[in-house]
């Protein structure tokens, strides 16, 4: 099984904030890095084309990794065997909770980072 | 911006029309659906139809900002046009490579059909700079420079309101936009670049004896003040006081005399204690000034 290859599941609260905090990183990386670049136009030696194809390449690497950690929340929740809430005050209906709770949040994480993404696609300059 | 508000409305009613008749079909039919079914919908409607629905707007949107917000290109020789917000007027600069900068004051001349940047400033309090005949509004702030691109459609005189609060007068400064065609435009440009040819005389000699010349410049003269309006060419302009009264010769013999009567908290002090006749022939001076 392909299963095997990916990491072991890790009981614990943090991985539910794998892909929130993937975002908020690409969002930081994609926002300053422009900001910076067309505020202190001496400071790098490149082009513009060059920060979109950063922002490209820091988009699919978030992208990627919040895919994986979508793949992992999946497998948490069993591949959707069972239907949620998954109230039951029962350590496996707890970790099933946590796998879909990742599952949406790393849904929502993705869309986010395309739509931060989203401007270096038309903008191609800075306003200066 | 037409073509952007059609398309939000429209797309808007189709969506608001497809959630009605879901609505309605809901509540007529009487078998209920398997839940499994009502999550897949749910799924499909509530999630996955409004983030691409939402992705297509954004893309939309951004697709239409490069036309809207002009990006910086160099060696493009274009109009730039830095207004300044005071208590209660504005500064008006007109520049262009390779020719000196015209000043002017409280009213804004454009060419239609082209693309005008405008740089915003504010020397004392926050302003906010609007002609809602062209465009959004955009906030004149200390220490700031910001920038808003307009362009007129059609010639005409349109009126621009300060519209953030400024103070006692906030509500009384205004300033008149006057679109030209472009060619009537360059000819008007190349005019103020040289005094008017009423700057001398009786009237010129007064404004400098009674100290007018400290806050305000008026070309051709001594009068290099830059507290207050270039008054250079003032005669020609539409409206008096920052868009608050025609320009004639009795309401700029007014304003010289009374200014805080007729502007609330305006800086210049009235000079009622000037002989009338004395008034008189500056204000008939400044109005010859076109």
């Amino acid at each position: 099984m392909v299963w095997r290859f990916l990491p072991p599941q890790v009981e614990s609260l943090w991985t539910l904030f794998t892909a929130p905090v993937v975002w908020a990183i690409h969002f930081l990386i994609c926002y300053v890095g422009a900001a910076v670049f067309c505020a202190k136009p001496g400071l790098f030696d490149v082009d513009f084309g060059a920060v979109r194809a950063g922002i490209a390449f820091a988009t699919l690497l978030a992208l990627s990794a919040i895919l994986l950690a979508g793949i992992l929340a999946w497998r948490q929740w069993g591949f959707g065997a069972g239907d949620p809430p998954h109230d039951d005050p029962t350590r496996h209906d707890r970790g099933l909770f946590q796998g879909f709770a990742t599952l949406l949040l790393a849904g929502l994480s993705f869309i986010a980072v395309i739509m931060t993404a989203l401007p270096a696609l038309f903008v191609t300059g800075c306003l200066r | 911006m037409a073509t952007l508000f059609w398309v939000m409305t429209c797309g808007g009613a189709l969506i608001w029309a497809g959630t009605v008749a879901v609505l309605l079909y809901a509540v007529r039919r009487r078998t209920l659906y398997s839940e499994p079914a009502a999550s897949r919908l749910i799924f499909w409607a509530g999630a996955v139809f409004p983030a691409i629905t939402l992705i297509l707007l954004l893309g939309y949107a951004l697709w239409l900002m490069p036309s809207l917000r002009p990006l910086a290109q160099p060696g493009a020789p274009t109009l730039r046009i830095e207004v300044t917000g005071r208590q209660y007027w504005w500064r008006v600069i007109y520049r262009q490579p390779g020719t000196p900068p015209v000043v002017s004051a409280n009213e804004i001349r454009l060419p239609v059909g082209e693309r005008v940047e405008f740089t915003l400033k504010s020397d004392d309090v926050i302003h906010s700079f609007w002609i809602p005949a062209l465009g959004g509004k955009m906030d004149m702030i200390p220490g700031r420079e910001n920038r808003l691109s307009l362009r007129a459609t059609k010639p005409g005189t349109f009126r621009g309101p300060c519209t953030e609060f400024c103070g006692t007068s906030h509500a009384l400064m205004a300033f008149s936009a006057v679109a030209m065609e472009p060619a009537e435009f360059r000819q008007w440009l190349a005019g103020q670049h040289v005094p008017s040819a009423g700057a001398t005389g009786t009237g010129a000699r007064l404004f400098i004896r009674h100290g007018c010349g400290a806050c305000h410049a008026v070309a051709g003269t001594e009068a290099t003040g830059m507290l207050g309006p270039d008054l250079s060419h003032l005669g020609s302009r539409e409206t008096l006081g920052a868009g608050i009264l025609p320009n004639s010769q009795d309401n700029i013999a007014r304003f010289i005399a009374e200014p805080d009567v007729i502007k609330p908290g305006v800086q210049m002090p009235g000079f009622d204690m000037l002989p009338p006749d004395d008034i008189e022939a500056i204000a008939s001076w400044l109005k010859g000034l076109k």
